[in-house]
């Protein structure tokens, strides 16, 4: 794992200063983060890496995760859903299944934080074993369209936390409670958005069998309808007309899933048998996902939803020139024609993916200066810092603190 | 030229940090905007009138100025985005003074072309309201002198530049940028101070800020 002196040469030593600096006034804090796993998801992925590095920084940080059954984490999985306004049937016995489980956690879990940092609305009713200390809920869902009865359900929990943390500023809700936007940030060392060796471009594009005779445009998502990977060919034909170039479509899909396994079809199926078009059905492996996005020349994302959106982080990372839908977090991410271009349909995409595979130049500003913008706004050690402000905020009242 | 004055106090270089609280408020049209840039805290208009500053660093300037970017980008009207645009902020010496111009060029503009009430924003791209909670740590960087102020100047964070540069003059109302106010106060070079006050910090990005300011106190002593 890296250590935070890793991060130098990327970011400057006096952003790590700082946040040293900062970290001292937190001194003999405990800070008990609780999640629902340990491993797998996106929340475990991030608490792995910012418990470390919150504990180099001399931080007393900790992580509990809370129990539950199947039946427990099938509700759970209903209320993720409703919360990014999925319908879903829920029924007076999947909240007493809630509630059952988290008091089986209220009883068993020891709470020892000075900041209690509750990650999603899994472990949200701990807030009951409410003392002295403080407490913050980190809601890392879209609920921008959230369901209004399992909303309402959780809001009653809610609004006993000192704060709540949302990832963008139109998931905020009208709440009596501060409310703080974090987004969240990519790892510039993980094997997702690290260096690579030419060598290791070329050898996953050959295994892959994508030759490079061509420019490559490349969407990575799972294939899903949300991630409209058949306005992405769509628009692939309308730029092939004019310039000569392959698609590559790469990303996961619920195995599990029966819809998810249609519309996988669906897709193979838009692009019939056009060798141009590369749809890669990919095993997690953060390696090959690095190396096609470095070997891309455009770089899209065409979600018609999205929570964040961090695809558009990594491409902008890698300096690619990025053309991306205008929804979800996305916006805060590319700022039309300074650091990518943002469209709304699927004509607005294939004129902006011509429109940089004709200019080069304007191409590689955009993505030089998508490149600073991520590493000033989106990179690990900016989620650091507005961590330890968070904790920091919890012991003011003021506007203006004097630390 | 004065070379190498011993400072009556040394500078002692702060740094500044945000956190951006979101208050729950938003407007889909110019009205609800108008009406909630009234009554909005005076930290969330210091957060749409300068976070632009701080995020896009590496822009050539932009409008520092999430509403007129909004009403531009979102509205449609160009005309009204760049009159708030074109906010002359080192004018102001308050951020209550900034808000009544933002609100009396909005209101004029509505009496001007009231059919501008009739847009609205889809949800997904509503105005939000933030605002910035502004934490203040003093750094060990200390100068003596021009020799060492522009040696620390070269190598702080570009949140010790925005605080000394923006939060001291309007948010915390000082009447000059924190450097001018030490090379004036502490150092007695008026003219050096008188420099770097002139320089539009609205109208640079900070890093060519820093590289300017860099420049003006290099050559006085040299």
């Amino acid at each position: 794992m890296p250590e935070l002196r890793d991060y130098i040469p990327i970011v400057g030593e006096s952003i790590i200063n700082d946040l040293r600096s900062l970290a001292l006034r937190l001194k003999g804090k405990v800070i008990q983060n609780i999640n629902s796993t340990a491993v797998g998801g996106g929340v475990a992925e991030i608490l792995n890496r910012m418990v470390l590095l919150l504990k180099e920084l001399g931080l007393d940080c900790r992580w509990d995760v809370i129990k539950g059954g199947v039946d427990f984490f099938e509700v759970t999985k209903k209320f993720h859903n409703a919360l990014h306004g999925r319908i879903q049937e829920i029924t007076q016995k999947d909240f007493d299944i809630f509630l059952k489980t988290s008091l089986d956690n209220i009883q068993q879990l020891n709470i020892y934080g000075d900041i209690v940092f509750i990650h999603d609305p899994q472990p949200i009713a701990l807030i009951k074993k409410r003392t002295d200390n403080k407490w913050l809920w980190r809601c890392h869902v879209d609920v921008s369209s959230a369901d209004n009865k399992v909303w309402q359900f959780l809001k009653y929990f809610i609004i006993q936390y000192d704060a709540v943390v949302f990832s963008a500023p139109h998931f905020s809700q009208k709440l009596p409670i501060r409310q703080y936007l974090i987004s969240p940030s990519i790892d510039p060392l993980s094997d997702k958005n690290k260096e690579l060796s030419k060598e290791t471009i070329d050898a996953i594009l050959y295994k892959y069998n994508i030759p490079k005779d061509k420019p490559i445009i490349t969407q990575i998502s799972r294939f899903d309808r949300l991630k409209d990977p058949i306005g992405v060919i769509e628009a692939y034909r309308l730029v092939k007309k004019y310039n000569d170039c392959r698609l590559v479509l790469a990303g996961g899909t619920a195995a599990d899933d029966p819809e998810a396994v249609e519309f996988f079809a669906e897709v193979k199926e838009k692009a019939r048998d056009d060798p141009d078009i590369h749809i890669l059905l990919l095993p997690h492996d953060d390696i090959t996902i690095n190396a096609l996005q470095r070997a891309s020349s455009v770089i899209i994302q065409k979600s018609i939803k999205e929570g964040f959106g961090l695809t558009v982080a990594e491409a902008l990372w890698k300096a690619k020139p990025v053309v991306a839908s205008n929804v979800g977090g996305i916006p805060l991410q590319i700022k039309h024609k300074y650091s990518g271009l943002l469209c709304n349909s699927i004509e607005g995409l294939a004129f902006s993916i011509k429109q940089l595979l004709n200019s080069p130049a304007y191409a590689k500003k955009l993505g030089e200066n998508g490149r600073e913008h991520i590493k000033n706004n989106f990179l690990i050690t900016r989620h650091l810092k507005d961590y330890i402000l968070l904790f920091l905020s919890l012991y003011y009242q003021e506007d203006i603190v004097y630390l | 030229m004065q070379k190498l004055v011993k400072a009556k106090e040394p500078f002692r270089f702060c740094s500044r940090f945000h956190l951006s609280e979101l208050t729950g408020l938003k407007a889909t049209n110019i009205e609800e905007l108008l009406e909630l840039i009234k009554t909005v805290p005076g930290s969330s208009i210091y957060h749409h009138t300068h976070r632009f500053l701080q995020q896009h660093q590496y822009l050539s300037p932009e409008p520092p100025n999430d509403f007129a970017y909004w009403i531009r980008e979102v509205l449609g009207e160009d005309e009204l985005g760049e009159r708030l645009a074109s906010i002359d902020i080192m004018e102001f010496p308050t951020i209550r003074s900034l808000r009544e111009k933002i609100i009396s060029i909005i209101e004029n503009y509505l009496r001007e072309k009231p059919k501008v009430k009739l847009k609205f924003s889809s949800i997904d791209e509503a105005f939000h309201f933030i605002k910035s909670r502004s934490f203040i740590i003093l750094t060990d960087y200390i100068a003596y002198d021009l020799k060492e102020f522009v040696e620390i100047l070269k190598k702080i964070t570009i949140d010790s530049i925005y605080f000394h540069i923006f939060e001291a003059r309007l948010r915390l109302e000082k009447k000059t940028n924190d450097f001018s106010w030490w090379i004036e106060d502490s150092l007695g070079n008026k003219k050096l101070a008188l420099k770097i006050s002139r320089l539009d910090p609205y109208t640079r990005t900070l890093e060519d800020l820093r590289k300017e300011i860099i420049s003006i106190v290099e050559k006085e002593i040299t």
